[in-house]
């Protein structure tokens, strides 16, 4: 599903991720974990092209999107993407949210997208605050409205990042349990988080970065009992 | 001192009409002004080097330059250069529509830069064109952070358009002028004239505040 090899990315003179090449299957949920400033949103961000690698390739699908002539527009449409600080359209209500992709860029018809729209919003939980705007949400509703808005789209991969950082501990579980659902419906997710049990509850696969390097890549089982690099256990020992 | 308003009174229904020309003025240089002025501000944060020292340019040649030598340029010089004889509401709406759009493309494009950049993110993400991203999402914010400085845009606009009483325009101050000339007396058809701007001016404010106060519906 996505296949990376040899991934490079700098910001000018700063190198941010080294030689990266790691592979994720379809269905497969992988935690990205590491310290601060490791680089974990930036290997999240080359995969939807928020960030345009400096070095190797990426593949979805078995396509190459940092092929020149790949169609960004298109590949963005298959993955969606989570953010830490939400970014819902403040201009418009929670249903407006969910359904303006489907309607401006899918082409659905309107009314078919705004059922489909109130279906999503159920499914998080939010199905009574389709018509209110977002800053009368909480962080937690926010966030669940920033997932629906992204499965509108009905992607094949989703990509998270840091989604609970920014929320307050009493919201954090409303928002983990929506992805945990997400988790068991086959779709493909990359989830940058500092949640350790969550990671070794839902993820299949554990990315350890440290320093722009992928340091481990090992089932939870293995990174949470026995990591294999000293960095690895001194991050854990800090986290845990 | 003796002012005498009653002498001006069978005057002022030639003065009041004055109000529809300069609105005429003003409103189509408005129009024409913003629509010129999105594009521009939409030059300014492109990557494009061309289009973008375009637009920069353009500003700093109306933020350098009196207005009336422009509309004396535009009024007086084009004739000379085409033997096309331009009419004032021509030479004046072109004239205010350039001028407005260089300080609006600007205004625009501060209120786009302040736009949180994770909502352009969002949007990518979601795989929405550049196109409808600025119109549906960016624009609409941005709006709502310039309104303060559009409507002070208007109002200069507004009282601008009273320049085109030197090409001949029969606009609000055109006309005090006239009935200052014909009865001998300038305070007061002057005073008069300057009252209707004030009156003018404090309901583009009012109508200004309602609007914001609709706009902010969604904070
Ligand atoms: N657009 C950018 N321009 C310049 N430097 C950047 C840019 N984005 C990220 N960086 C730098 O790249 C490095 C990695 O950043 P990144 O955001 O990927 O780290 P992270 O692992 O996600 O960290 P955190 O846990 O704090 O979110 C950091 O040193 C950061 O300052
Ligand atoms: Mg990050």
């Amino acid at each position: 599903m996505i296949n990376v090899q040899n991934l490079s990315k700098s910001f000018g003179k700063l190198d941010v991720l080294h030689n990266i090449s790691v592979e994720v299957k379809k269905g497969e949920v992988v935690a990205i974990i590491g310290p601060s400033g490791s680089g974990k949103s930036t290997l999240l961000r080359c995969l939807n092209l928020l960030e345009v690698p400096t070095q190797g390739h990426v593949f979805i699908k078995g396509e190459e999107i940092t092929a020149p002539k790949a169609d960004t527009m298109k590949i963005r449409q298959e993955i969606g993407m989570v953010f830490q600080h939400f970014h819902l359209f403040p201009n418009m209500t929670v249903l407006e949210n969910v359904a303006y992709a489907p309607i401006n860029v899918k082409k659905i018809p309107k009314d078919q997208a705004r059922q489909k729209a109130l279906d999503l919003l159920a499914r998080v939980g939010l199905a009574d605050k389709a018509d209110v705007y977002p800053s009368r949400l909480s962080g937690g509703q926010k966030q669940r409205v920033a997932i629906a808005r992204s499965l509108a789209m009905e992607p094949e991969i989703m990509l998270f990042d840091e989604p609970t950082s920014a929320l307050d501990p009493e919201m954090v579980k409303e928002v983990l349990e929506v992805m945990k659902s997400l988790a068991h419906t086959g779709i493909t997710m990359a989830i940058v988080t500092h949640e350790m049990g969550f990671a070794r509850e839902v993820a299949d696969r554990i990315l350890f970065l440290d320093g722009g390097r992928l340091v481990e890549d090992a089932t939870p089982e293995e990174f949470f009992t026995q990591p294999k690099s000293e960095r690895a256990k001194t991050f854990l020992e800090k986290m845990l | 001192m003796n002012l005498d308003f009653s002498k001006i009174v069978p005057s002022m229904p030639f003065i009041l009409q004055g109000i529809g020309v300069t609105l005429e003025y003003m409103l189509l240089s408005a129009l024409f002004g913003l629509i010129w002025g999105v594009i521009l501000s939409l030059f300014k944060i492109s990557n494009n080097k061309i289009l973008n020292g375009f637009a920069v340019f353009y500003t700093s040649i109306f933020r350098g330059t009196p207005l009336i030598v422009m509309l004396a340029l535009i009024h007086f010089a084009v004739p000379q250069l085409t033997g096309y004889r331009i009419e004032p509401i021509q030479s004046g709406v072109i004239t205010f529509a350039l001028n407005a759009a260089a300080y609006i493309s600007e205004t625009i494009r501060g209120g786009i830069m302040s736009v949180d950049k994770g909502q352009r993110e969002a949007a990518l993400s979601l795989g929405v064109p550049y196109r409808k991203m600025m119109w549906d999402i960016i624009l609409p914010q941005a709006i709502k952070n310039i309104l303060p400085a559009m409507v002070n845009e208007g109002i200069a606009l507004l009282k601008d358009t009273a320049l085109v009483s030197t090409i001949g325009a029969l606009d609000l101050l055109r006309r005090g002028n006239l009935v200052a000339a014909e009865k001998y007396i300038y305070f007061e058809p002057l005073l008069f004239v300057a009252v209707i701007y004030y009156a003018m001016v404090m309901i583009l404010t009012g109508g200004a505040k309602l609007l914001e106060r609709r706009l902010r519906r969604s904070d």
